[in-house]
């Protein structure tokens, strides 16, 4: 196997590319892809100050990586999620790395500072964990980056992901879902702007670029995700792309360039329904209160209760 | 030689020289799925693999529904 700039012995074969790399020339093709993606969607601008989503997994590092390698201003937030030994391993991972880069990891610990864990607010809300976990990470993300004045949130979703949620929108019409399926959500009031610049790249190239670059990150998987659809269809679209490469790209992309608008009015119609949660003031369409506050009532239950000191006055809002 | 899996982790024992495509379609493994890793580096698909050989099969697939 052949590098195909350099000639030079390959590390990697990209089927979707039809083409093999050495070590240097792949990590160029994923900079350059990221690039590619950024530019393509308008994703981030010169100047503008970017937090990047970390989970401690092989997307996420990667994406942060490449970010500040093409010069972009990145810190990270991590959110530990209180599931277990997973939890630890990658909390520790985002660490190491953010070190090793010397850049700002945030972190927000959904039971320490919220009251609750994921397998507990699944138990709570009745919904299963990567739902209650997703509008959890969701809902802190636009909040920190609100906060700490980032303009963007930048997320590690990259190619197999999309393809596998849109595969999972399309095979129950979910058209709702795919009028916001888009590599970039344009920031409005309440919410910062979200980017998606992996979308270019594979899982695999993903776990190869961390490989490559000694990113030490953590491969085990989470324990919630055991058996979820996701899963099931990204074995499903991988099934199709080793008999046809280039297929995850073409239903992803294809979708993007002439199905996505179709379904665009639905889901701005939706938006418009949006008002302030009257507990936290992030936007919701919920009538009460948003859904990340009514799974902090139904299932932090521990939230800590902050005494004060005798004679201080009482504070205006309890701190989250 | 030794081959160390993960979810769940084992390890299985493989009469070697086998070429990395060849292992792969034994083990019944999607090579769009995994990474095979020895001593921290990428082994690329068309290499073949002495019998006194460490490796890891890597699965890349990870999972959750956001
Ligand atoms: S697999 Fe589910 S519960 Fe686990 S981190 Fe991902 S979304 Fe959260
Ligand atoms: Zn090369
Ligand atoms: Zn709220």
């Amino acid at each position: 196997m052949k590098c195909r700039v350099c000639r030079g012995p390959a590390i990697i074969d990209v089927r979707r590319h039809n083409a093999n790399f050495c070590a240097d020339h792949f990590l160029r093709l994923c900079r350059d892809q990221t690039a590619k993606a950024i530019k393509e969607f308008d994703m981030i601008r010169p100047g503008e100050r970017v937090l990047v989503a970390v989970s401690g997994g092989k997307d996420s590092l990667a994406c942060w990586d490449i970010l500040l390698d093409l010069g972009y201003d990145v810190d990270g937030l991590y959110i530990g999620l209180g599931i277990g030994d997973y939890s630890d391993a990658s909390g520790d991972a985002a660490r190491r790395f953010a070190v090793a880069r010397g850049r700002t990891l945030h972190e927000v610990d959904l039971p320490r500072d919220y009251g609750y864990d994921i397998p507990g607010g699944a138990r709570a809300a009745r919904r299963v964990p990567c739902s209650v976990c997703g509008l959890s990470k969701r809902h802190l993300f636009d909040q920190a980056a609100l906060d700490g004045g980032f303009d963007v949130v930048a997320t590690g979703h990259n190619l197999d992901d999309e393809a596998a949620v849109l595969f999972g929108n399309t095979l129950r019409w979910q058209t709702e879902y795919l009028g916001r399926q888009l590599p970039v959500l344009p920031a409005r009031p309440g919410f910062p702007r979200k980017v998606k610049p992996l979308v270019r790249l594979g899982e695999r190239e993903m776990a190869a670029y961390c490989v490559v670059r000694g990113i030490d990150y953590i491969v085990d998987e989470c324990p919630m995700a055991e058996g979820n659809r996701h899963l099931g269809y990204k074995e499903a679209l991988n099934a199709i792309e080793a008999t046809s490469p280039g297929s995850k790209h073409d239903f992803y992309f294809g979708f993007l360039a002439r199905a996505s608008a179709h379904f665009r009015p639905e889901a701005e119609a939706e938006q418009e329904t949006l008002r302030a949660c009257p507990q936290c003031g992030a936007p919701t369409t919920s009538d009460g209160v948003c859904a990340f506050c009514s799974l902090v009532d139904r299932a932090g239950g521990a939230v800590p209760v902050h005494l004060r000191p005798r004679g201080a006055a009482d504070p205006a809002t309890v701190p989250g | 030689m030794k081959v160390q899996l993960r979810n769940p982790a084992r390890e299985l024992d493989v009469p070697g020289p086998i070429a990395v495509t060849a292992l792969l379609a034994r083990l019944d493994l999607n090579r769009e799925s995994v990474l095979v890793i020895a001593d921290g580096i990428l082994i690329p698909n068309d290499a073949m693999l002495p019998d006194d050989a460490t490796i890891e099969i890597r699965p890349v697939i990870s999972g959750g529904a956001t």
